[in-house]
């Protein structure tokens, strides 16, 4: 395969006594879905927030590399620059939109450093400066373009709060995309869906996938969106790595039954 | 099922909580209204006097107007919110069309004030104290407002403007249109000195925090009598001229170039102009901020701080952004104030003045820029016109001082603003951008920030 997009290696975060991930390793690749399972409490969102900057892990490394081969240490960035210069993008498992402010906003909120650029950290803005204005325009497209990939354009000027809740999973994804990132992290996307909005979820991540040039790392609980979607999945267990590989692989892994699938199919 | 038996007329239920409410109106009243100590010539000096008659007429009021309010509001089913049941006039005001229509109609008001018939020297210094605080008021929307940050010291950049104005004409005789800029300037320098200790504070600390900032510089301009005059201030600060041209009756002077009669009004007229272009200006930079990616950027930081972090916003430059703007255009009206008085102390920059300014801003609606002229009209005004309301006397006999009691009666106002519309007068919050039609977004999406 080919030089992988995310490269973690020994990754351990200690809480005090507890060690919530024990020196796991794994890669992320463009153009592939890899998910990260576990039972509750296996260090599934510790791991995430270490890659996306929340938490500094005690120990380990995390590579990003892009494709003109700039490599970015993320354990060593703050949170705000890894999605600002090592684009990494993320959602969260409780929703986190800008609830008082309308789906068009919320997307444009996500190209503000382009934007900030464009208006001059604001004197050109306050102006109005024709280079400003493309630069406003363009934003715009583009959330419009996310908006009809997501199928929301009738509601751009609604606050973001009051659409329903599918929508509002996948207006964080399509915000998270306007960052431009080259990986998109997603915790528990599929969490509270019903089975359509899990199958438009599915489908929306698919077309990412394919057509965006970004690797996405997901966590889920849902089995039916990791089994359909994933390329890779890596199967976390009080903390340590217990299996890596293709769904099909993972699910056959006697270890992962013993420790997680085994009570799923109880 | 339930709802037979809410609907009907429960006379007992209403008796009971209209007695309740004036038992519990009685024991506030018995030492506020039932007792007065009266200083006497005696040797004792003080004697209590007991009004019963008074606290009776208190009580009865309360119960009276208990069962006013059991008899003619709606029955609370605890979701009803009075928010909810926004009038038809507030939803009018709410919308953007009218806000683009009712401020040029302001504008053109505030143009031809000082030409009115009753503009005497009272009305308009009225005027301009009016226009001060809603500058001011704009100024702190976007630090409260906008940002969500609650800033109780915000008097303390004014107090930097107004100070700035007063030593830098008084040490290096710079002008006024010289300080103005200036004094924006260390204003904002100001605003981010108290920006960086703040940045990981929310909430309650941070209100604490920028409550204490603003005590500190009041005390530091108190204290400091060699630099800053201490509790004597600076007085003969230089007054703004006309281009140049003095208000005085000299031959040099506005009156004698332009061939006018000399009136002592001419200044007045000119500060109330003077008072207005910086408003204007407020009004404009402030409304275009808003819909700025910064102004966005402010918003979104209100809504949800971890959010914008993870769309790679810098949190901290954002937040000093707002603190800094925010103190420039305090800096701007307080280098104005020191104008307009000639003389400044800092009797004039007390947690008073915050308040008052915080109270403008959360009268007038969190976001909107026409809320904040209304709610400072509404305060400033309001306060003034309370002292003015001698018809009164007619009802409460000829001793009662309406201008004692105007505090009372304008908290009371507040009390009942809050409650009628507790977002203020406009809670809606108009979008920075739009795809097809700007429609508000109603308060209960808005979140208030919890810094």
């Amino acid at each position: 395969m080919s030089q992988p997009l995310l490269s973690v290696n020994q990754l351990t975060m200690r809480f005090g006594g507890l060690t919530a991930v024990d020196a796991v390793s794994f890669d992320v690749y463009r153009n592939h879905i890899t998910a990260v399972i576990g039972p509750n409490g296996a260090g599934k969102t510790t791991a995430f927030n270490c890659i996306t900057g929340f938490y500094k892990p005690t120990e380990g490394q995390i590579v990003l590399t892009h494709t003109d081969d700039k490599e970015f240490k993320l354990e060593e960035m703050e949170d705000f620059r890894i999605s600002q210069e090592a684009k990494v993008a993320r959602t969260f498992q409780n929703i986190r939109l800008f609830g008082g402010m309308t789906v068009l906003e919320n997307l444009m909120i996500a190209q503000h450093n382009r934007l900030m650029k464009a208006s001059l950290y604001t004197l050109a803005g306050i102006f109005n400066t024709p280079s400003y204005q493309r630069a406003q325009l363009a934003a715009k497209a583009k959330a419009e373009l996310w908006m009809d990939r997501i199928g929301i354009t009738d509601r751009a000027d609604d606050p973001a709060a009051a659409l329903p809740y599918g929508d509002q999973r996948r207006l964080e994804i399509a915000r998270a995309m306007c960052t431009d990132p080259v990986l998109l992290c997603l915790d528990e996307p599929a969490a509270g869906l019903n089975p359509k909005e899990s199958e438009e979820l599915n489908a929306l991540l698919r077309s990412i996938r394919d057509n965006d040039n970004v690797g996405i790392l997901l966590i889920e609980h849902d089995m039916s969106v990791v089994m359909e979607i994933s390329d890779h999945v890596i199967v976390l267990d009080y903390g340590r790595k217990i299996s890596d590989g293709t769904a099909t692989e993972v699910r056959n892994d006697p270890a992962v039954i013993k420790a997680y699938l085994g009570v799923v199919e109880d | 099922m339930s709802t037979n038996t809410q609907t009907s007329f429960d006379l007992i239920g209403m008796l009971k909580r209209s007695a309740i409410a004036t038992i519990i109106a009685f024991l506030l009243f018995l030492p506020t209204l039932g007792l007065k100590t009266s200083a006497s010539g005696g040797v004792d000096g003080l004697f209590l006097q007991y009004r019963w008659s008074l606290l009776a007429m208190g009580c009865a009021a309360i119960f009276i107007g208990k069962m006013a309010l059991e008899l003619f509001a709606k029955p609370k089913d605890g979701q009803q919110k009075p928010a909810a049941q926004a009038s038809a006039w507030a939803k009018a005001i709410a919308s953007p069309k009218t806000a683009k229509a009712v401020a040029p109609l302001l504008m053109i008001f505030a143009i031809a004030f000082p030409f009115l018939p009753f503009a005497d020297r009272y009305v308009l210094d009225i005027g301009i104290l009016i226009i001060t605080y809603v500058m001011l008021g704009w100024g702190l929307q976007i630090v409260v407002g906008l940002a969500g940050l609650l800033d109780l010291g915000y008097v303390a950049f004014y107090a930097v403007g107004a100070y700035s104005y007063a030593l830098l004409s008084a040490h290096f005789g710079f002008g006024f249109w010289m300080c103005l800029p200036l004094a924006g300037i260390l204003a904002a320098a100001w605003g981010v000195i108290l920006g960086f200790p703040v940045l990981r504070l929310r909430g309650d600390y941070l209100a604490i925090v920028t409550l204490a900032f603003g005590e500190i510089i009041r005390i530091i301009l108190l204290n400091w009598r060699s630099f800053t005059g201490g509790s004597n201030g600076l007085s003969s600060i230089p007054r703004p001229s006309f281009f140049g041209l003095p208000f005085n009756q000299e031959p040099g002077g506005f009156a004698a170039t332009f061939g006018l009669e000399y009136s002592s009004l001419q200044r007045i007229i000119f500060l109330y102009f003077l008072i207005l272009a910086l408003a204007t200006f407020t009004f404009f930079v402030t409304g275009r901020l808003r819909r700025l990616p910064i102004g966005r950027a402010w918003e979104a930081l209100r809504e949800d701080e971890i959010a914008c972090r993870s769309l790679g916003i810098n949190t901290v430059n954002t937040k000093l952004s707002a603190f800094a703007i925010g103190a420039m255009f305090g800096g701007f009206a307080g280098s104005f104030f020191a104008a307009k008085q000639a003389f400044v102390s800092p009797e004039s920059f007390n947690f008073m003045e915050s308040a008052t300014i915080l109270a403008i801003v959360v009268l007038g609606g969190m976001s909107s820029q026409l809320g904040v002229v209304f709610s400072a009209i509404a305060m400033i005004g309001g306060i003034e016109l309370l002292r003015q309301l001698q018809f009164l006397k007619v009802i409460f006999g000829p001793d009662f001082d309406p201008s004692q009691l105007r505090l009372l009666l304008f908290g009371l106002a507040m009390v009942l603003m809050m409650l009628w519309r507790p977002r203020g007068i406009v809670s809606t919050r108009t979008p920075t951008v739009f795809l097809k039609d700007e429609k508000t977004v109603s308060a209960a999406m808005i979140s208030q920030g919890r810094g």
